[in-house]
């Protein structure tokens, strides 16, 4: 029988970047997915990116992964969302080519040592004393692993949903994963049903783009990798076209077809991406919605309708887009269609992304609950990493809430599960002013490094931008100004005698690095990139102390581990209520716990009293 | 790491009470209030005083890190146990930058990550856990349950929605939401201030502390009200004579009781007279028990005219030297029933400086505080002419976190409903 350290069952988003984490991480892995020249497709809108998701493409790209390099080899239309606000809520996005994406992470993957790629269908899973050991595929055969990543997305029992017609498959034109989803069935997991859907997609030759209005990218793009500059394909635009009365008559007059609300589908969807129907029932006074003509290619004449998913029958899809200014003739090329699958409530994890009752089987992606590409590859890249240091005998990495968004989304998972398919956004991480886009290299390449996961390449350039970083931030601690100085330069400050650094002055929110270095020639020195880089960093200096005690004390409780099924009811003092809350949430550490509603000081006192007391009989 | 403060011993009346800080500026903060600071484990005999004002004359015993209970650097302020005095320093240091009141449990909790306890020292905090919870269950009946529930809930309502607004600008850019929310925003923050503003005004049972509580004694003409009142007092204020009518105007007397300072005022006699000078005087009786803190009704067989007992007001029989009742009674002329009215009327009035008990309402006022505060510098933040949401909704965060004792935690699940709920998202 073959053996692999980790075997990571799904080409995904999650899949890849979870088979590349743990293959740079050292772990002989193979990837074993239905089809070969699936490996990174894109299942619904060709975009990488956006708010709270570019945030996690960037902290993927700091430890090194695919998934910010692929969508930059791809991008056919880079822009920066929220560029007037603060740079802690803006997160860059593009459009790619889905072709060239493919393409991309195939190449990658293909390229990468440790990695190997098997065409099949996983079935079942090999199980040794309560333990997942290994996969068998369908024509029967075993292959071995010290540890199982599953990233079956939307795989698992899934249902096709077009009006009334309903069949079984994976996303269009995939067959559905059944066996193995009865297997899991078997294993008594908790599980549950969601739903997701996605938009007809339409010929572009067919449309009138003369009438139609264009959005194009930025200026000056900015890419996702830290290593990349500029884009590396053509850049193109999108249309914009609106829905109109006649539009949401017809949908509205048919809206008894409609998957959705025939009553076909039990699965509960995402708000914040609600079909076309959703929009019209539950907005019934607007008149209009905004869609963008997305191409999906450069040379590929598929349009991506964003802003029309629907389950509504075919012919309902065709007379309702021609309803639409610029899409009077457009043909649909592959209608749109609502999907339901089976997910696993992901408070049956660890942190590391492992099933508690089934060690050593990982699962990371939709699979979980979540929905969105980013959301997806930044659990691959949390189980990779952790499978690998599993099968390598290491302890695991658990990702913080105060350094990544990678942390919140996991820590959001695992302790509050899904009510909803979850995607990131930057609302949902409390120290947003900290876990900005642009410093994910600053936050998490030195782990990363230490963990084995960077390149030479890359380290030699992180390196390389901390040493300009940690200069220039010299020169303008060291650049200081007189009050009166200060106002002859133009600069508006207390006139108290304290002399101010340059630095400081940054943190001053009408004051700018160029009318700094107008006055104060030894800034000149300072190269563009790294002089943006220190003013950002500069600019929250002063709302950054609070949150800097708050996540000291965070990271403090977070290094003290509870083991795996701690028994609370030993812990005398702890009342009945807390000790059932903390059973069943399995905090991981001390931190976990104190994010539990109702557990106060008093209570993690008691509970860190025990675990010192027990880490002093183990250390004797 | 955060200096904190807290009340060492038992609250209520005690001779002496001990207020604790410990963190790394701890002595800088008692330097503060106290002066020059004593050697190390001596102690030293300091007038507390802050802005000038003096607050106790205290003994100062200060730890150096490493030696001390908590295992930081430790400041002990051993003060008189009056209520008002407890206050008083505790409010002093709550104005003081970089403290804060300890959560329940915090000092061990600090103690043990510093090595300074052991397991079965800390089992004893299982009484702390179960008080807590049993308070806080009380504390949310009361909060929920009247008037103040409305007024709670319309706060966690502006709050949600106010912050619900800045995030929707934020998350979803790229949708259709409207670009500039500030005036809804401005308003609703307004409008939550405006309501805490009036909650903290509402303390001023605290600020009473202070300045003190004023008790009316209130009866008809010759129920024994100033020979009450001197025997309360244990001196001759009032003029006492068999005349009814006497006290024509009104007279007072401070007194201190286990450390709360009451003014008692004796009254005119209330009936109805055609006296002019006399009229002026029951008016004025009249007028002066309304706006007292507290009514103690003197009875002498019959009911008091013009003025009838509100909730909490003592209703006391007179004369009890000649009574024969057996009802509360008093006599001023004996002493009989005095020291139970004494007893009495510091209850209650000890309950209301304390409400929940005097460090939550501490607790909560300056969380109120805290909220108002960071309300104020979200609306700065939407004033100012940078687009940086993020930084108004950072104070919101605050402001939310501040009010979670009352208000119930405030994430961002409740956020996103009220976004998803008022925007049609999702392209
Ligand atoms: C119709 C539809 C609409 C969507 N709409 C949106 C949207 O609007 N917004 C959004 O953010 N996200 C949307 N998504 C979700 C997004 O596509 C997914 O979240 C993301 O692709 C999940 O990545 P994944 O790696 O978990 O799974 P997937 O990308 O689904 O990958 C699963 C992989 O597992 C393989 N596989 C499955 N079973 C087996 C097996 N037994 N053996 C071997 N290999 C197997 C498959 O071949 C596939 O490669 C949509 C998805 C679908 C299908």
């Amino acid at each position: 029988m073959k053996h692999f350290d980790v075997i990571v069952v799904g080409g995904g988003h999650a899949g890849t970047e979870a088979a590349h984490t743990s293959a740079r991480a050292g772990a002989k892995t193979a990837l074993i997915t239905l089809r070969k020249d699936t490996i990174g497709v894109m299942s619904c809108n060709p975009a990488i990116g956006g708010l709270g998701k570019g945030h996690l493409v960037r902290e993927i790209d700091a430890f090194d992964g695919v998934m910010g390099v692929a969508a930059d080899r791809s991008g056919i239309q880079f822009r920066l969302l929220n560029r007037r606000k603060g740079p802690a809520v803006q997160g860059p996005r593009t459009q790619s080519d889905r072709k060239l994406y493919r393409q991309a992470i195939f190449d990658l993957t293909v390229a990468q040592p440790n990695l190997d790629v098997i065409e099949a269908e996983v079935e079942d899973l090999i199980i040794k004393n309560c333990k997942a050991s290994g996969v068998i595929l369908a024509d029967g055969s075993r292959i071995s692993s010290s540890a199982v990543i599953l990233t079956t997305g939307t795989f698992l029992r899934g249902v096709i949903h077009i009006g009334d017609q309903r069949s079984s498959g994976g996303r269009m034109g995939d067959k559905a994963s059944v066996k193995l989803a009865d297997r899991l069935l078997s294993l008594n997991l908790p599980m549950g049903r969601l739903k997701t859907g996605t938009p007809p997609r339409l010929d572009g030759k067919t449309i009138d783009w003369a009438q139609l209005e264009t959005q194009p990218g930025d200026e000056i793009p900015e890419l996702f990798s830290f290593k990349h500059r500029t884009p590396f394909v053509k850049q193109i635009s999108c249309g914009i076209t609106h829905t109109n009365e006649k539009t949401h008559d017809i949908i509205r007059d048919n809206l008894g077809q409609s998957a959705m609300y025939g009553g076909h589908i039990d699965g509960i969807g995402p708000r914040y991406c609600p079909s076309i129907e959703d929009k019209i029932v539950r907005f019934s006074d607007k008149t209009s919605h905004q869609i963008f003509l997305e191409p999906e290619g450069l040379d590929d004449d598929t349009v991506y309708p964003n802003g029309i998913s629907t389950s509504l029958p075919v012919d309902i899809q065709d007379q309702y887009v021609r309803s639409i200014k610029g899409l009077e003739n457009v043909s649909i090329l592959q209608p749109g269609y609502a999907i339901e699958y089976d997910f696993i409530d992901p408070r049956s994890l660890t942190a590391a992304l492992e099933l508690r009752d089934m060690p050593n089987l990982f699962l990371a992606g939709q699979i979980n609950g979540t929905t969105g590409y980013e959301e997806a590859a930044a659990q691959g890249l949390v189980a990779g990493l952790n499978a690998a240091l599993m099968a390598a005998g290491k302890v695991s990495e658990v990702f913080s809430r105060s350094t990544s968004y990678i942390g919140v989304m996991v820590d959001d998972l695992i302790n509050r599960g899904v009510t909803e398919p979850y995607r990131m956004f930057t609302s949902r991480a409390e120290f947003r002013l900290s876990l900005r886009a642009d410093n994910a290299d600053q936050r998490l390449t030195p782990r990363a490094i230490q963990l084995g996961l960077c390149g030479e390449e890359r380290k030699r350039m992180f390196e390389d931008k901390c040493d300009k970083l940690e200069a220039g931030r010299n020169i303008l601690q060291n650049a200081t100004l007189t009050p009166k100085e200060a106002v002859v330069h133009g600069f508006r400050v207390n006139q108290d005698g304290q002399r101010r650094s340059a630095y400081s002055l940054l943190s001053f929110p009408d004051i700018n690095f160029d009318q700094l270095s107008a006055a104060l020639p030894q800034l000149a020195g300072i190269e563009p990139d790294v002089a943006a880089q220190l003013s950002k960093d500069a600019l929250y200096v002063n709302y950054l102390k609070r949150q800097d005690r708050d996540i000291e004390a965070m990271k403090r409780d977070e290094a003290w581990r509870i083991p795996e099924n701690y028994d609370y009811s030993a812990l005398s003092g702890l009342s009945n209520e807390l000790t059932a809350k903390l059973v069943k949430a399995q905090p991981a550490t001390l931190g976990h716990a104190a994010r539990i509603e109702g557990v106060t000081p008093a209570a993690l006192a008691l509970i860190l009293a025990k675990l010192r007391q027990e880490a002093r009989v183990k250390a004797l | 790491m955060d200096t904190i403060y807290a009340l060492a011993t038992a609250r209520g009346k005690a001779g002496v009470a001990v207020i604790r800080i410990s963190g790394p500026n701890a002595w800088e903060a008692t330097r503060l209030l106290a002066g020059k600071l004593p050697q190390p484990r001596q102690a030293g005999l300091r007038m507390l005083h802050l802005d000038g004002e003096a607050l106790d004359e205290a003994v100062v015993l200060c730890f150096e890190a490493g030696a001390s209970f908590t295992g930081e650097q430790v400041a002990e302020l051993h003060i008189h146990g009056a209520v008002a005095t407890v206050t008083a320093v505790l409010r002093a240091l709550s104005d003081i930058d970089d403290l804060r009141l300890a959560e329940p449990g915090e000092f061990t909790r600090r103690a043990l990550e510093n090595g300074r306890l052991d397991l079965s020292q800390v089992e004893g905090l299982s009484d702390l856990i179960d008080a807590e919870t049993e308070s806080q269950r009380k504390q949310a009946l009361k909060v929920l349950s009247g008037a103040v529930g409305k007024v709670v809930e319309d706060w966690r309502k502006g709050l949600i929605r106010a912050a619900a607004l800045l995030e929707a600008t934020i998350d979803f850019a790229d949708e259709d939401v409207p670009v500039d929310v500030s005036p809804e925003v401005t308003a609703a923050l307004t409008s939550v201030r405006a309501s805490l503003k009036a909650e903290l005004d509402r303390f001023s049972a605290a600020e009473r502390i202070r300045d003190g509580f004023e008790v009316a004694i209130v009866g008809r003409p010759n129920a024994g009200k100033s020979t009450l009142l001197n025997a309360l007092a244990g001196r001759d204020a009032a003029i006492t004579s068999e005349v009814a009518g006497t006290t024509r105007d009104v007279i007072e007397v401070r007194m201190d009781l286990s450390g709360l300072s009451v003014t008692l005022l004796d009254t005119a006699g209330l009936r109805n007279t055609d006296d002019v000078v006399e009229s002026i005087g029951v008016d004025r009786a009249i007028q002066r028990a309304k706006t007292a803190d507290l009514r103690i009704f003197l009875l002498d067989g019959e009911d008091v005219p013009m003025l009838s007992p509100s909730e909490g007001d003592i209703v006391v029989r007179g004369k009890a030297d000649i009574s024969t009742q057996d009802e509360f009674s008093v006599s001023g002329k004996t002493g009989q029933g005095v020291q139970e009215l004494i007893e009495r009327l510091t209850d209650i009035l000890i309950h209301r400086v304390q409400g929940a008990g005097l460090l939550s309402r501490e607790r909560h006022r300056i969380l109120l505080l805290d909220a108002f505060g960071a309300l104020e510098s979200a609306q700065g933040e939407l004033c100012s002419d940078l687009d940086q949401p993020e930084l108004a909704a950072e104070y919101l965060r605050d402001a939310a976190r501040s009010l979670e004792s009352l208000v119930g935690r405030v994430d961002v699940e409740h956020l996103l409903d009220e976004v998803f709920s008022s925007f049609c998202i999702g392209k």
